[in-house]
């Protein structure tokens, strides 16, 4: 079993091991790495200097809450002078002169960053297969097939698939409509997407503004507790930043539920889900009931429209979004015969298939004649699913769902984008909401391949939601399955 | 061309706020920087940056609608108007549309003597977008982004003018106003003020034309031009059978024509929705009422003042209302003073205005002076010295050469007022006038001008020549 944060600063702390021996053993460990989980790799002369202040601090006996903490960190945080491509050629010769607000904090209480993890390319997808880089592998095999290389999930595909074959201690991924805990569920590990504005959104590489949120992918509960403490704060920069009063996430969060529990499951949700899928939500309420937590049927009025509400705004914030992508002032230039000709070649060759579509998508959704029919309808609808949460939430604390609708599946498998588009099911009405939910991994399929179960909780309620997930994931033990 | 035309029209004015720091973002707010100095992370689109409101924009939007009697909209939303320009790094200008701050204003104009109420439909608020340069390499453009993110006030009249001299008349109106109120600097030249002028023709009372729009005039003269041309270019297309296309113009200030840039057939969509960077702009009546008390007196109640309380001419006193600075001077000139407004008022824009123009200064470089000035005008209006020497020594006065009564003394310019030495004088200048004398006395008023002369003349022109007036008709008349 890996060792958590808490563990691993111990260790640091007693002299087991050195900050250097640390990062070391990470290095090694992700360069010999297969899965393609990096798009880049910093070698130890990169952060020597942070390594070596990171080990006078624990010399000096005040180490900072991430000190000498390896992290990997999604190609879309910019990251100063280090190169930050989002996963797209358009960018893949772009190193910012910035640091994101995340990537700041996270810097700021100590940890190192070992290297930028691939992801889809802008974020977009849901098997980490649209990269300009290449796919990423899952470090699962399929017990029965155990020739095929399966996804780990997307967008944040190699945030996932690092953390869990332990190249990088806990990565930070982004969500935007599930891509924190839909490639957590895949490759077995923690994902914790914060309620929209908890976490600032400067300095990310935007695809959807209203949707964007940073968090944590992570070995444990635990781990994500202690780094949302770290990037869960108030950003003047960002307007949609909350600035709300932020609590200590970590301390107490195995502390006994002092009060009744009572977490919704709801049924439309299960309604044509495998055994396997199912097996997880049963096991989930068995393993907690004991716990003075009772379980009661919810049901959504909105559920059939998440998902196409989701296809229409999300393309369209990203269509405008990507607009700044020209070749004019930065990124990989086409040449033309003309100015347009200069766009047309730029953005024709920089974008890949699925960023192109996702671009069209959303040009569409909002030209005139369509954006009545198109955006506004979704942006009502939106608001529907956001008060169904919330008459939901009037009589539950939580709401139980699995994360993912299937384990992982082959590379290659979903060509067709719909089909893809379902994966995120789950994970998609949560966000349109803007409120949290962590992924756990919950046990195996038939196959061998992890599996994850949702919680989600209500705005900015996430020292609860860590809490229960923790209890969750104590009881379900997913790591000596 | 047949003359029973007229002309409808409406303009869309831009003024760039004179704000210390960008729309939304903090780089510094100003012209005539280094190409590309004054553009930070956020004006220059790179990836990840946000937008922060700049509130002073807001506070300044607010002003603008006291000043303009507009409603002024608690809730208001920027959007994005999405286009592609190498000018414009984040490939959309962030923008007011379906919910503008403000909406329903009107100002009342001056046209030939009478007020005309010209309507305006909304004002809102707006980025600007970079410098495009094409005419200093035959090979590259260059781009400029200092301009970028500069907040501007788009104001959208409505289409109640209806010549030339209307639209100039709405734009210099518009221009001071926004000038008192202190938001815009009103530098035509510098672009921190620029017009489209939207505009159709038809036969007199009849149904409304196409419109075409004539983009970017930067000056009076250019809108006047602009709109004398587009006139008879469209009159002369329907009167030759043609129709017009719903174009948008441009204008060549070097030719005064205009010809088309664009068809509608070929105008952009922009897909404005919007912006989910920023959150809707809420304001409490609070927050509104607090910007009413630093809108100040507006040029139209300062001339109403002038004319009606101080007795300035009307002339006069549009004169100095023209501009702000003007009205504060002689505002601050009457406060430290007892002599007359209207004195005051006929000085400076004679002499004192007269030497500003030659010195090439500032109004506002003499808020320093006003004592010594004001110091000045008593000693005349008293009588201690001559119009003539007044005029004189204002240059001394303004340039810091002394006090006034210091210059006076020193260049005895004095006048003498002293009835005994006037009476001897005078006393000595009839003596051997025995013929002109009985002329004045037979009704000849003639005479009594070469006496006042002669007079003077004895006293080196420092003579009171009321005083002189006085005693010589007393003497005369015996």
């Amino acid at each position: 079993m890996k060792s958590s944060i808490s563990q691993i600063k111990d260790s640091l702390r007693d002299k087991k091991i050195s900050v250097e021996e640390l990062y070391d053993e990470f290095l090694i460990k992700a360069k010999s790495s297969k899965t393609n989980s990096f798009n880049l790799l910093l070698d130890k002369e990169n952060n020597i200097l942070s390594i070596k202040e990171s080990q006078k601090r624990y010399e000096n006996g005040n180490p900072l809450p991430l000190d000498g903490i390896p992290l990997g960190i999604k190609d879309l945080f910019c990251t100063k002078g280090i190169r930050t491509t989002a996963s797209s050629k358009i960018l893949s010769n772009f190193t910012p002169n910035y640091e994101s607000f995340v990537t700041q904090k996270l810097l700021d209480d100590g940890s190192i960053f070992i290297g930028k993890n691939n992801c889809d390319e802008f974020a977009m997808g849901s098997s980490n297969e649209t990269s300009f880089f290449g796919p990423v592998k899952n470090p699962w095999k399929n017990k029965n097939v155990p020739t095929d290389d399966l996804v780990p999930g997307g967008s944040s595909g190699g945030s996932a698939a690092a953390v869990a074959e332990g190249t990088c201690v806990a990565s930070m991924g982004t969500d935007t409509g599930g891509s924190i805990r839909q490639p957590a569920s895949l490759c077995g590990i923690v994902g914790l997407k914060p309620t929209f504005g908890s976490c600032s959104r400067w300095g990310i590489v935007a695809f959807a503004s209203s949707l964007d949120q940073a968090g944590p992918l992570t070995n444990s509960v635990e781990d994500a507790a202690l780094i949302l403490n770290s990037i869960n704060k108030h950003d003047f920069n960002d307007s949609t930043s909350s600035n709300h009063v932020r609590e200590d996430y970590f301390i107490g969060i195995n502390d006994k539920l002092d009060q009744k529990i009572k977490i919704g499951i709801p049924s439309d949700y299960l309604k044509d889900v495998s055994g396997d899928i199912l097996s997880q939500i049963e096991n989930t309420k068995k393993a907690l009931i004991k716990h003075n937590v009772e379980f009661v049927d919810v049901e959504f009025k909105t559920t059939e429209y998440a998902l196409s509400t989701y296809y229409i705004l999300a393309p369209a914030e990203a269509s405008s979004n990507l607009a700044r992508y020209d070749g004019i002032r930065y990124g990989v230039r086409e040449d033309g015969k003309s100015l347009d000709d200069i766009y047309l070649n730029s953005r024709t060759k920089g974008f890949g298939d699925e960023v192109t579509r996702r671009i069209l998508i959303g040009a569409y959704v909002l030209s005139a004649g369509y954006y009545d029919a198109y955006y506004r309808q979704a942006q009502k609808v939106r608001r529907l699913i956001k008060d169904d949460f919330q008459r939901i939430f009037n009589d539950v604390d939580f709401i139980l769902t699995p994360t993912t609708p299937n384990e992982a599946f082959k590379m290659g498998d979903k060509l067709d984008p719909i089909s893809m588009y379902k994966n995120d099911i789950y994970t998609v009405p949560t966000s349109l909401a803007g409120l949290p939910g962590i992924s756990i991994p919950s046990g195996l399929s038939t196959n061998g391949l992890p599996l994850g179960i949702q919680f989600i909780g209500n705005y900015f309620e996430e020292k609860k939601l860590l809490q229960i997930a923790a209890l969750a994931e104590k009881e379900l033990n997913f790591n000596e399955q | 061309m047949s003359n029973n035309w007229e002309m409808v029209i409406g303009l869309e004015v831009h003024a760039q706020l004179n704000t210390s720091s960008k729309l939304f973002s903090s780089s510094p707010n100003q012209f005539g920087s280094e190409p590309n100095e004054n553009v930070n992370f956020i004006d220059s689109g790179m990836p990840g940056m946000l937008p922060v409101m700049n509130f002073a924009c807001i506070e300044m939007a607010i002003k603008t609608g006291f000043a303009l009697n507009f409603n002024i909209n608690e809730y208001s939303v920027f959007e994005r108007k999405n286009y592609f320009y190498p000018d414009l790094p984040q490939g959309y200008q962030i923008s007011q549309f379906e919910f503008p701050i403000l909406t329903e204003g009107f100002i009342n104009i001056d046209n030939e003597g009478n007020q005309k109420k010209i309507r305006i439909e909304r004002a809102h608020l707006e980025q600007d977008a970079g410098k495009s340069i094409h005419d200093i390499d035959p090979k590259f453009s260059f781009i400029d982004l200092n301009r970028v993110g500069t907040p501007l006030l788009e104001i959208v009249s409505y289409p109640d003018l209806s010549s030339a001299e209307e639209a100039v008349s709405y734009m210099s109106s518009l221009r001071q106003i926004l000038m008192y109120i202190d938001v815009c600097d009103g530098n035509m030249q510098e672009g921190s003020l620029r017009a489209d002028v939207n505009l159709s023709v038809r036969k007199i009372g009849g149904e409304l034309g196409t419109r075409c729009e004539i983009k970017n005039l930067n000056s009076f003269k250019f809108i006047r031009q602009a709109i004398e041309y587009e006139f008879k270019r469209q009159i002369d297309v329907i009167e030759s059978g043609g129709k017009i296309e719903q174009n948008t113009m441009l204008f060549d200030t070097s030719t005064g024509e205009t010809r088309a840039m664009r068809s509608k057939e070929f105008s952009h969509d922009y897909r404005y929705f919007p912006d989910p960077d920023l959150l809707p702009v809420n304001l409490t009546q609070d927050q509104i009422d607090k910007v009413k008390t630093s809108v100040g007196e507006l040029p139209q109640a300062k001339l109403d003042k002038f004319i009606n309380d101080y007795n300035v001419d009307k002339n006069i006193a549009k004169i100095i209302t023209v501009e702000k600075q003007n009205a504060i001077l002689f505002e601050k000139m009457i406060s430290e003073t007892d002599v007359k407004p209207k004195f005051i008022a006929a000085w400076l824009v004679g002499d004192i205005f007269a030497f500003i123009k030659e010195n090439n200064l500032e109004v506002s470089s003499l808020n320093e002076k006003t004592k010594e000035i004001t110091d000045l005008l008593k000693l005349v209006s008293d009588d201690i010295i001559s119009n003539k020497a007044g005029k004189e020594i204002l240059p001394k006065v303004l340039n810091g050469q002394g006090k006034p009564s210091d210059i006076v003394k020193e260049l005895g310019l004095e006048q003498v007022s002293d009835s005994g030495e006037l009476e001897k004088i005078i006393d000595e200048a009839l003596i051997g006038e025995e013929e002109n004398i009985s002329k004045f006395q037979g009704g000849s008023d003639r005479v009594l001008g070469y006496f006042v002369g002669k007079c003077l003349k004895a006293t080196k022109g420092k003579g009171n020549p009321k005083l002189i007036n006085k005693i010589l008709l007393e003497r005369l008349k015996k």
